[in-house]
């Protein structure tokens, strides 16, 4: 059971603020790591797996500082986002010289144990640089689990995955978690996070947005006021129906169609059809204007 | 010193394009080499130019950055040194390890082309081939450990490297006094050309006089060494974009 501890941390390069004033505790279990690109995940975790120093504030794991301490790798697997590896090597032979570089008394054993756990006996002895994306993946993944680690970070260990690779490595995940070993990912995707991750830390900006139970998070996000914009065959008329209606909070008719704010989704959007039909006005188009990731972040920030 | 890291970075150095390029790059020493014999008939000046100018003077030093970078710059370029760097080993075991395949390489890929060109340009009793192997040998060692400080310390180490070693070690050195003095090159001739004293035909000279060579090799070694250390503690690594 290891526990990782970051106290006001806030890392800058030059004027660029990554990371501003995070305090955050992951313990065992899966955390997910949520925020769209450049919000500070990948800096949070290279500070987490001691390749950077915060520049304020302290990062430790069981208490002991993770910067310029590697004693604290017998104890983390890390897999990074960087897909390079040693191609030339097998993934046997990889695998191992990681076991041999931790100083396991049976390196061999335990590279077949790691690589079996990622389901990639079957290509052992391939040589890595002929893998793709998917397998790379599992490798790395070997190469963090090959001496049991009690923490595993993982930057954006989804990416480029099929569906099925997905599952597999959702369930490997839930399984450690499980295990009483902390688990942190990064993720720009709500829906990865949303299938294993107990525990989630949003990050927007370099700030930490939210932080807690999944679905207490997932509520605020969907919850929140959605716009749409709107053009159909008499506005006006519409626009009347709707704020009539009453499942909308307000309505801006424009000169390219109406934008609504509805904040309770469900009942907006299936009253919209039943309104223009009763009025014979017909919808022309009819788009979420503010659905991208950035803007559900934007609004957990500004509550 | 960790034998996995070593083993590690001797098939990263060997296995790509590099050790082709390495081999090639010897190939044509020997190619000049054959054609200098050709036409000189053989003569030991022309011989030692040919290997002072063109293998101690042009081609060490560009193997020598090939060898020095190659051990550990693509790896911090593409991330993979994080496979290294995430395990319970002192970094500066790390380093010195890194450092030492790459001195070994260095001095195997340098050292032995230059006695096979000199053999083939034409010596005199096998003795320019000793002190060039001398000279090769001291600059080998000091150069790669200068490249290797460069790839630990440098954004585009192999372009300042290369810049360093044509256009200083290279070309500058060779000509003029000033520069000639503060190179590599100049202080590894030094030992070579005390070994030879009695030898003055071969031509084999240094604008450096030997204890103050010595001196200097030893430092920039030295110096290439504690630069890259100091560097490799402080290295941040990038887990993601």
């Amino acid at each position: 059971m290891s526990v990782l501890e970051l106290t006001s941390v806030s890392r800058w390069f030059g004027n660029v603020v990554a990371v501003n004033d995070v305090t955050m505790t992951i313990g065992p279990g899966v955390t997910g790591l949520l925020g769209p690109n450049g919000a500070g995940k990948s800096t949070l975790l290279s500070m987490m797996s001691g390749f950077l120093p915060p520049s304020s504030g302290t990062v430790t794991l069981d208490g002991e500082p993770t910067w310029r301490n590697p004693a604290i790798y017998s104890l983390i697997g890390i897999v990074p986002e960087a897909e390079a590896m040693f191609d030339s090597m097998t993934a046997q032979q990889f695998v191992e010289a990681n076991a041999r570089l931790h100083g396991l008394p049976h390196p061999v054993e335990a590279a077949r144990a790691a690589i079996d756990h990622v389901d990639m006996s079957f290509a052992a002895d391939r040589r890595i640089g002929q893998f793709s994306k998917g397998m790379k993946q599992r490798v790395k993944m070997a190469t963090a689990l090959v001496h049991s680690p009690s923490v595993l970070l993982l930057d954006e260990p989804f990416n480029g995955m099929d569906p099925r690779q997905r599952m597999h490595l959702l369930e490997l995940l839930q399984r450690l978690g499980d295990e009483g070993r902390t688990v942190l990912f990064s993720s720009h995707i709500l829906e990865e996070v949303e299938d294993v991750a107990g525990t989630i830390e949003v990050m927007v900006a370099g700030r930490q947005a939210a932080s807690g139970d999944f679905r207490s998070i997932r509520r605020l996000m969907t919850q929140r006021p959605h716009q749409y914009a709107i053009v159909s065959s008499d506005d006006r008329a519409l626009a009347a129906a709707i704020i009539a209606d009453g499942t909308a909070d307000g309505v801006t008719l424009g000169a390219d169609g109406l934008v609504v704010q509805a904040s309770n989704f469900g009942a907006f959007a299936h009253a919209l059809p039943r309104l223009a039909s009763q009025h014979g006005i017909s919808l022309r188009d009819v788009t979420p204007s503010d659905e991208s990731l950035e803007s559900v972040f934007a609004y957990l920030v500004s509550r | 010193m960790n034998p996995v890291v070593a083993r590690l970075a001797l098939a990263s150095l060997l296995g790509r394009k590099r050790s082709w390029l390495l081999i090639g790059l010897a190939g044509l020493l020997f190619i000049v080499a054959g054609l200098t014999r050709w036409g000189s008939g053989a003569d030991i000046g022309a011989s030692s130019t040919l290997i002072q100018n063109f293998g101690l003077g042009t081609l060490v030093p560009v193997m020598c950055l090939l060898i020095g970078t190659g051990v550990i710059a693509p790896e911090i370029e593409d991330g993979s040194v994080v496979y290294i760097l995430a395990k319970p080993l002192p970094r500066a075991t790390i380093a010195l390890t890194k450092l030492a395949v790459a001195e070994a390489v260095a001095l195997v890929f340098t050292v032995v082309p230059v006695l096979i060109a000199t053999q083939i340009a034409g010596d005199e009793g096998g003795r320019l081939a000793l002190g060039m192997g001398l000279a090769t040998a001291l600059a080998a060692v000091a150069y790669t450990s200068v490249f290797f400080a460069i790839a630990v310390l440098a954004k585009n180490p192999t372009i300042i490297g290369l810049i360093y070693a044509l256009l200083w070690e290279g070309t500058l050195a060779g000509y003029v006094p000033g520069v000639k003095s503060a190179s590599i090159r100049q202080w590894a001739l030094a030992p070579a050309e005390s070994t030879l004293s009695s030898h003055p035909e071969l031509g084999v000279a240094s604008d450096v006089g030997l204890p103050l060579s010595v001196v200097l090799l030893v430092a920039v070694t030295a110096g290439g060494l504690v630069a890259a250390l100091w560097k490799l503690q402080r290295l941040t690594v990038r887990v993601g974009d």
